[in-house]
């Protein structure tokens, strides 16, 4: 399939929308291993608390949505943005 | 006490609110007012069905069973939430540019609109529902006798059966209302999201009430809970890794999954936007349900006595404590969850139903004829009523059957591993081009049976369906088949198990199976469109029409999507394509449009069904699988369109130069004819004046002198009025102004006097004929015909050069024609003049003999006024002429001896 070559350099603020877009991808796997993380905890010995691992995955869950609303602020979607092929 | 009673009214009241919330959202709706409802918050609020009853108050019992572990189904869908931009933005592009109904039509729409698939995959929805709608009825039974329980007086208990029976009806009845106002299930059911959404905060709003009431009211605020937490048997972070990260990828399938989320994320997204908003709020909304889970279940545990029920903590504690209108607030956010639940998944599964079973049925039982049947709009309506009425019902009996109880608490995650089962194929749908019918089929079909004999069955323990011998040894005693170890897999915890080898195998044999198998051209499309949607969110090619019958078309239309609308999208098109009226072509763009607004209605299957039946088939071109192929193929495409209209351009060009030319050499013959004319005129003018002037000017001319000059001017006026009578005669000709006198004559007769009238000489030019050939009839004009013979002869006498001139004269019969060819026995004409011949003043050679060279031109003309024509005739001793007559039969004497 023969794409056509977009141009090098872009506008200022597509590249932003486009990193961010990256980061909006990127994300999900980011909270997953966040999430998964307290499965590594107390591995030997005395077991971790459950308010701990409350604590941390509340916090986690802030972070993330908190994350999320700003980059969404910046995916916005644009009147006539070429970019928004879903790939790029 | 009558706190049975309020309970009862406050209820009345709260559905009595939301019956006007619903119906004052759809008026709004209807008149175009109430942008608030279409707001990205709305939304949000909306996708809280996936909270329903058996978290609100099965979170807490979870906690209480095994701690955090309760979280993990909120931290799948906050995954998926905020991986937005991977998976759920392009789910809602397909779906709002395929007009997708249900997840079922989602799936049946990419593997070539097949019925067989959207089949399949409602009855699963179905099976996978049904037990999760009659844990909603339960949990509402169950609070409600939580409530009598409490009672002093004790006395009125209502039967458990008979209020869960009195809730499905009117569940029921309220989703009927709301629910199938219009049939197009794209349009949005802006009372039901309305009254949905205002349950999602009633039942957050309730939820955080019980939260905060337990941590500064029952426990000494935070430090406290934090403390009895500790002290709980739930204090110790013991969560098995396999469940952690099962439940969390079990939750997050469900939530792609699940019929009813699939309608409020995708059926009723009414903006892309939207999901921006959601991606971070709906997170958020997840987040402070499962805030206060911990410490409510903490406390209960503390708090109520040993055997409480941990499912009802949030509705025992405000009661054990004495705060009715707490508990009432509890009970009407459990009562929200259930309710919402209910409503949204009746809608998405009668939808498929009435889509993919009832209406493909209805169609085939009457004849299959779209057309000549009664009204569909009404068929498809009733069939969704009766669908909702019937998935309520079935949703109670399980509830009937089961007898409530803890069997079927454990139904939940059972329900989700169900509909999980989708996943592969909707994923592999929107990713990957190569998924096929086949493979969706063959991995729906495995991940189902795995599901249903690892999971399902043995979740109500030994039955008659699977006995305690195969749970322990296996299907036909085979160890290795064990439902809950699997290949051997002991040891695990039987969720995880299930879930582990059912997505698996589904996943494998999908992916197997659609890499053998070879799609057909639909699913090729298909694949390439839903890949493919942020590209180009054009539409399937797949119609060619200009078989179809508009009429019957709309005819057709109007039942289904009713008639105002109907005819409003027929005669926007036929305005589109130019066309006054109802009726536009049948173009294959507009075939498009319309499967699209009809699947709206009655799902892509059974639209794409209805329209094939009266365009006859849907045929995909190579070039349609060509134009979707990649750009490569449509820029193809393009300058081929383009080609061919330069082509066009082209031929336009060439026949306007052909005209040109044309016009041209008319010019030039005119021109030619002119300066022609001129000097044939000027020549025996020059010497009519020379001679003239001689007689007048020159004194004593002999009288023998002048008695020659007066011929010679005498014999040159004659060629001169000869030469006029000609160009006149031409002329006349030409113009189709010549009068035919017809007479009938014999052809002997006729040549007998053109002979004689050529005025040659018999001794020196003899004339060989045919006498008994000539004895024939002819009835035409004989005088021009023979100006023709004359002409003919006389040119022969002046050309040709042989020593010993003969002319032949054979007339013979071919088919109706009479021929007649004038042969002589002369050096004939060169072959590069032959075509010239029959020209004006075309003349061979030096004029030897006067002549101003119209001759043949005329008898050209003139043969042409007679119906024959003449022709020189190649290849003969010498020049040799044919003259062509029409002969009717009747003129054609029969030989008669002369």
């Amino acid at each position: 399939m023969s794409r056509e070559p977009g141009p090098v350099f872009l506008e200022r603020r597509t590249y932003r929308r486009r990193r961010m877009s990256d980061a909006a991808r990127l994300l999900p796997i980011l909270g997953a291993a966040l999430f998964g993380l307290p499965l590594l905890w107390g591995m030997e010995g005395e077991a971790t608390a459950t308010t701990r691992v409350m604590f941390y995955i509340f916090s986690t869950w802030i972070v993330l949505t908190v994350l999320t609303a700003v980059i969404s602020r910046y995916l916005r979607q644009d009147k006539q943005d070429p970019s928004d092929t879903g790939e790029w | 006490m009558a706190t049975l009673n309020l309970l009862v009214l406050v209820c009345f009241l709260y559905v009595a609110f939301l019956f006007v919330i619903a119906f004052g959202a759809d008026r709004a709706a209807r008149r175009g007012r109430g942008t608030w409802l279409r707001s990205p918050v709305v939304y949000t609020l909306s996708l809280s069905i996936y909270c329903t009853a058996w978290t609100f108050y099965g979170a807490v019992g979870f906690a209480a069973r095994s701690g955090l572990e309760f979280v993990t189904i909120y931290l799948g869908p906050t995954l998926v939430m905020i991986g937005w931009w991977w998976t759920l933005r392009k789910m809602v592009r397909v779906g709002r540019s395929q007009r997708i109904t249900s997840v079922a039509d989602l799936i049946s729409s990419r593997y070539g609109k097949s019925n067989l698939l959207a089949v399949f995959v409602t009855v699963l929805a179905v099976v996978g529902t049904t037990p999760y709608i009659a844990l909603q009825l339960q949990s509402v039974t169950l609070s409600f006798a939580t409530f009598a329980a409490n009672e002093p007086s004790g006395t009125d208990l209502p039967n458990q059966q008979s209020i869960a029976l009195w809730v499905a009806i009117g569940l029921a009845v309220f989703t009927i209302l709301f629910g199938t106002r219009n049939l197009d299930a794209n349009e949005r059911h802006h009372g039901v999201v309305m009254a949905i959404a205002i349950e999602a905060v009633v039942k957050l709003f309730a939820l955080l009430a019980v939260g905060v009431f337990v941590v500064w009211g029952l426990a000494g605020g935070i430090g406290d809970t934090l403390a009895r937490i500790d002290a709980s048997p739930i204090a110790a972070w013991e969560v098995s890794g396999s469940r952690w990260i099962g439940l969390t990828m079990l939750s997050a399938a469900a939530f792609l999954c699940l019929p009813r989320m699939f309608q409020v994320m995708v059926v009723e997204n009414e903006d892309e936007g939207h999901l921006r908003t959601a991606s971070w709020a709906f997170p958020g909304y997840m987040m402070l349900m499962s805030l206060f889970v911990l410490p409510i279940a903490a406390v209960g545990l503390d708090v109520l006595p040993d055997g409480a029920n941990p499912d009802l903590f949030v509705l025992t504690l405000p009661l054990q404590e004495g705060r009715d209108g707490l508990a009432i607030l509890s009970f009407i956010g459990g009562f929200s969850s259930a309710t919402s639940m209910v409503i949204v998944a009746a809608i998405a599964l009668s939808t498929m139903v009435s889509n993919h079973v009832v209406m493909p049925v209805w169609l085939w039982i009457t004849g299959g004829s779209a057309v000549m049947s009664g009204d569909v709009r009404n068929v498809a309506l009733l069939a969704r009523r009766m669908s909702i009425a019937g998935i309520v019902l079935l949703g109670y009996l399980y509830f009937h059957v089961s007898g409530g109880g803890t069997a079927l608490a454990a139904i939940g995650l059972v329900s989700f591993a169900g509909v999980a089962q989708f996943l592969p194929a909707l994923m592999g749908g929107l990713y990957w081009r190569a998924a096929n019918r086949t493979g969706a089929l063959a991995g729906l079909g495995v991940g189902f049976v795995v599901w249903l004999y690892c999971l399902f069955l043995p979740s109500f323990g030994p039955s008659p369906v699977l006995p305690q011998a195969v749970l322990d040894h296996g299907l036909f005693g085979l160890h290795w088949l064990r439902p809950q170890a699997l290949f051997g897999a002991e040891g695990m915890d039987p969720l995880v198990h299930a879930v582990m080898w059912s997505m698996s195998l589904n996943t494998i044999v999908f992916v197997t199976v659609s890499i053998i198998s070879f799609p057909r051209p639909v699913e090729r499309l298909q694949g390439a469109q839903f890949v493919n949607v942020f590209e180009h969110s054009g539409n399937t090619p797949g119609w060619t029409g200009g078989l179809a019958q508009s009429e019957d078309l709309l005819i057709m239309s109007q039942r289904i999507i009713g008639a105002p609308q109907a005819q409003a999208l027929f005669a926007t098109a036929a305005t589109r394509q130019g066309l006054a009226g109802y009726l536009p072509e049948p173009s294959p763009d507009f075939l498009q449009e319309l499967e699209r607004e009809l699947s709206g209605s009655v799902g892509a299957a059974t639209a794409h069904a209805m329209i094939s039946q009266i365009v006859g088939g849907a045929t995909v071109s190579v070039e349609d699988l060509m134009a979707v192929a990649d750009e490569t193929a449509q820029i193809m495409e393009y300058s081929s369109r383009l080609e061919a209209k330069t082509e066009e351009q082209e031929r336009t060009a060439r026949q306007l130069r052909e005209a040109n030319q044309k016009l041209t050499q008319l010019s030039v013959q005119k021109d030619a004819f002119l300066s022609q004319i001129s000097h044939e005129l000027r020549t025996p003018m020059t010497s009519i004046r020379a001679f003239s002037e001689i007689l007048r000017d020159t004194q004593g001319l002999k009288a023998v002198e002048k008695s020659k000059y007066a011929a010679i001017i005498h014999d040159e006026t004659v060629r001169l009025t000869r030469l006029l009578d000609d160009l006149l005669d031409l002329s006349v000709l030409e113009n189709g102004q010549v009068v035919l006198n017809s007479q009938t004559g014999r052809l002997d007769a006729l040549l007998d006097r053109a002979i004689a009238a050529s005025g040659l000489d018999k001794q020196t030019f003899r004339i060989e004929r045919d006498r008994p050939a000539e004895d024939v009839m002819l009835t035409t004009d004989l005088d021009r015909l023979a100006q023709v013979f004359i002409n003919l002869i006389s040119n022969a006498r002046k050309y040709c050069d042989s020593t010993n001139p003969v002319l032949t004269i054979t007339p013979k019969r071919q088919n109706d024609r009479l021929l007649i060819d004038f042969i002589d026995n002369g050096t004939g004409i060169p072959t590069d003049h032959q075509s010239m011949i029959f020209e004006k003043f075309s003349r061979i050679g030096e004029t030897k003999a006067g002549g101003a060279g119209l001759g043949l031109a005329i008898c050209r003309e003139i043969m042409a006024r007679l119906g024959g024509d003449i022709s020189y005739l190649p290849g003969q001793s010498g020049a040799a002429f044919r003259v062509a007559l029409p002969q009717s039969p009747d003129t054609a004497a029969p030989t008669a001896p002369a």
